[in-house]
């Protein structure tokens, strides 16, 4: 009967009562296999929470890789780099070329079968399934997006190089407002050249079997938490990708210039070290990390070549959020802010305070940008002169 | 001096009386001097095709202008025909219309109201367009069929579904082929309910704006008639690209079918979201979870890949329907593009041929007359079996298809299968239907 759907189904916890026929006979309920949990609100309250924060801190993943890369070209360079969310996008269009390339095929005609247009059907065979056998062929298909992490990196770290040399370093002394435009425009330039070879369309792009469907996080403490599995490589690989980032500055000698460039550029510039050459690596790097990210995004939303612009105005309000120049704080404020976001899109948090979940996230730069003018861990000096 | 009375002002004023007196008798007829906007002159007639050439619709735009092309030859005696030769009309001969060679132009909707609503008027004021077509969303149909209205030109509507189109936004000049939310809706229902039986709970995902509103009402209010529980009807930001915050909250709603009320890149990625979270595999209140997707478009399913396997919602036109007109229509475009038509190619297609055949049958390409023209037309062999131009509200009442994600695709195009044509009758409203009540069609306007 309608209304009583959300009331009336058991919970997990819950013993259902067996059911009696017409004569007053028991029948045994068979065992319950099902997850319904929709009548103990505290367990389910729990669930939507837990889940809302591991939402909340896989979108900030995306956040604060591309936001770790803007502030790696902001505190190198001193550029702010409006174009640093098309080369998210064009991360993820590594991934659909590498997709593209291994499922190249050969035509062959099956008479017993036709197209749409009554013509005898062409099967497509791709090469790669020739070569190696169908099992393996199609296992490479399959670990097309993780393989096109090795694809992207050379590819990114060459893009990032090309722009900094070809376009941006010339923009070095001109004001913030002429970097914003000509970054901007770039922008726009790049996904207008995606979209003419690839569409405007959307275009799948699959995890592998292996890493797809859902686990329950929440089996080990008893409850039931299921997540989607990519997700979660994604959060974890973000983790990697970050931890690296930071390793390198930290404990290599390349990082320590650099970290001691983005300090005082001018001293070291005097120490006699080539400070502008490790900056453009540092570019190459910050467009390989925003690649990557775009790249391992691509199972996740399936790619199209505005998907950059989506991301790159939130990514800059973490920026200022986390403080700019400071990479700890990019990653604070792209976890806070995109677990803030997941929260405001729960719908007893929207029934308080209606289209919550498209302000959350300017709301929160206004506070903080109110109480802390420098962001959550911004230092003093930068972008301040 | 001179007492002349043929002063500059006197001769102007003597001109401007005579020159009206002369036309008033012919003003009401087709043939009089500028009777009506961008009267055709010459030996051409040009009609401006408005389709998204950039922005997230572009693909559909591009298939769009792919048909309109095809039929721009066909009117114009080129080609195989396509779907002339199955048409009931026999109006059109291959010689134009009326006489007149078919010439278009065309312009970028960028699917934003005001971009659309620019094209639209440069085109019917530096191109002399006659009718303006196209367009793959509801908020710039509705924008352009005002604009249209007031610059008194015909605007057949391209692929737009809101019930708002021909319901409270509804002009005398404008006309709608596709279908809407309440056909989808009343199309669906019943299959819903066969395959699911009637104690459901439904959690709408909405996309915030005029299409998805209609839709979620008409959803709302036919599943509800059978019997089911709407438990949440959420509204998504249309500019939102990961669902996943507004899906986890399904999970814990008790609801155990998600009708995902987005069109396009929105739906793409919500279906996306809600596979990967499993809601698929899940079972709630002792039955299994379901997804339903209302509006389909293969073009779009494309980018959903194999997410939409088993996923039924309805679509206003498939190639894979044997009829001859469909036929006709697929062999004609397969073999100029080499892949199969999506429905916004075949309902701009079929736009065309009902606006030159309305044309040709009033003998004017005044507006008026054609909407007269169009305005109760019944006709078949466009691919949907009898329809009928309704005359109240300018909208095509026809079969409606429930399609379904095919699970074992045989080729890139073959996504959907269409398990249920439901007939007109079963998805026709009447006029004053509370959801497209308010608004007025108005009267023609000849500019």
């Amino acid at each position: 009967m309608a209304g009583l759907g959300a009331q009336s189904a058991p919970g997990p916890f819950t013993q259902q009562p067996d059911l009696v026929d017409r004569y007053g006979t028991i029948i045994p309920r068979p065992p319950d296999t099902h997850k319904d949990k929709t009548t103990n609100p505290k367990v389910g309250a729990m669930d939507a929470i837990l889940l809302q924060i591991l939402n909340g801190l896989d979108k900030g993943s995306a956040y604060a890789l591309i936001a770790l890369g803007l502030t790696l070209i902001f505190g190198t360079l001193g550029v702010v780099n409006f174009a640093h969310g098309a080369l998210f996008m064009i991360g993820a269009f590594c991934a659909v070329t590498l997709q593209r390339l291994l499922n190249l095929s050969f035509e062959t005609v099956d008479e017993t079968q036709t197209d749409f247009l009554g013509n005898a059907l062409k099967v497509k065979t791709p090469y790669v399934e020739a070569w190696f056998g169908p099992q393996m062929g199609g296992a490479i298909i399959d670990w097309a997006v993780p393989l096109a992490i090795l694809f992207a990196i050379p590819i990114m770290v060459f893009v990032g190089y090309a722009m900094e040399r070809g376009l941006i370093k010339h923009f070095y002394k001109r004001p913030h407002a002429d970097q914003i435009l000509v970054t901007f425009g770039l922008a726009i330039v790049l996904q207008e050249v995606i979209k003419y070879f690839y569409g405007a369309n959307p275009i799948q792009t699959p995890a592998p079997e292996a890493l797809s469907g859902i686990v329950n996080l929440g089996a080990i403490v008893g409850m039931d938490i299921v997540y989607p599995v990519w997700r979660v490589v994604y959060f974890l690989f973000s983790l990697l990708v970050i931890g690296g980032i930071f390793s390198f500055l930290q404990f290599t000698t390349f990082g320590m210039v650099v970290r001691a460039g983005m300090a005082d550029r001018e001293t070291v510039g005097l120490l006699g070290i080539n400070i502008d050459k490790r900056f453009t690596v540092m570019f190459g790097i910050a467009a390989a990390v925003a690649g990557l990210a775009g790249v391992m995004y691509t199972p996740i939303n399936s790619p199209n070549y505005h998907m950059g612009m989506d991301f790159l105005v939130l990514s800059f309000v973490v920026v200022v959020v986390g403080g700019m120049g400071s990479l700890p704080g990019a990653v604070l404020a792209g976890f806070l802010l995109g677990i803030l976001e997941s929260f405001a899109s729960m719908n007893e948090i929207k029934s308080i305070i209606p289209g919550i979940d498209q302000i959350i996230i300017y709301v929160v730069a206004i506070i903080i940008l109110l109480t802390r003018p420098r962001g959550l861990m911004g230092r003093k000096g930068v972008m301040e002169d | 001096m001179s007492n002349s009375n043929f002063t500059r002002r006197g001769m102007l004023k003597t001109s401007a009386v005579a020159g009206a007196g002369v036309a008033l008798p012919t003003i009401f007829t087709a043939s009089s001097v500028a009777a009506y906007t961008n009267e055709p002159t010459g030996s051409s007639v040009t009609l401006g095709f408005n389709v998204p050439q950039t922005g997230p619709y572009a693909d559909e735009g591009a298939d769009e202008l792919r048909a309109y092309q095809l039929a721009v030859e066909h009117l114009n005696g080129e080609g195989d025909g396509g779907m002339l030769n199955t048409f009931s009309s026999k109006e059109l001969q291959g010689n134009g219309i009326l006489g007149k060679k078919v010439e278009f132009v065309t312009g970028d909707t960028q699917t934003k109201s005001d971009a659309a609503r620019a094209s639209a008027k440069s085109m019917i004021e530096k191109d002399g367009a006659v009718m303006i077509t196209g367009g793959s969303s509801s908020g710039v149909a509705i924008a352009v069929q005002g604009l249209c209205q007031e610059a008194g030109v015909i605007f057949m509507a391209g692929l737009t579904h809101s019930n708002d189109t021909t319901g409270k936004d509804k002009k005398a000049n404008g006309f709608r082929h596709f279908f809407n939310g309440y056909m989808s809706a009343a199309a669906l229902a019943p299959v819903l309910k066969n395959l699911y039986g009637t104690d459901r709970s439904a959690y709408h995902l909405t996309a915030d704006y005029t299409w998805g509103w209609t839709q979620e009402e008409s959803i709302a209010a036919a599943t509800e008639a059978m019997g089911w529980n709407t438990v949440n009807k959420v509204r998504t930001p249309l500019a939102s690209t990961d669902f996943s915050s507004y899906i986890a909250p399904v999970l814990n709603s008790g609801a155990d079918v998600l009708v995902l009320n987005h069109y396009g890149g929105n739906m793409v990625n919500s279906l996306t979201n809600a596979v990967q979270f499993g809601l698929r595999e899940k079972v709630v209140n002792g039955k299994n979870f379901e997804i339903v997707v209302p509006l389909y478009s293969r073009l779009m399913a494309k980018g959903a890949g194999a997410n939409v396997k088993g996923i039924h919602g309805s679509t206003n036109w498939h190639w894979s329907l044997q009829d001859d007109a469909s036929k006709a229509f697929v062999k004609s475009f397969g073999t100029k593009y080499g892949f199969p038509p999506s429905q916004a190619a075949h309902t701009v297609y079929c736009q065309t041929l009902l606006y030159a055949d309305a044309a040709t049958r009033a003998g004017t390409f005044n507006p008026c007359g054609i909407g007269e023209a169009l305005e109760g037309f019944e006709f078949d062999g466009l691919g949907n079996g009898k329809t009928l131009y309704r005359a109240g509200d300018h909208q095509c009442f026809k079969d409606v298809l429930v399609v379904r994600g095919k699970e074992n695709p045989t080729s890139e195009f073959d996504l959907l299968e269409v398990v249920e044509v439901t007939p007109a009758a079963q998805v026709t409203y009447p006029i004053d239907h509370p959801m497209f009540a308010g608004g007025a069609l108005g009267s023609c306007n000849a500019g």
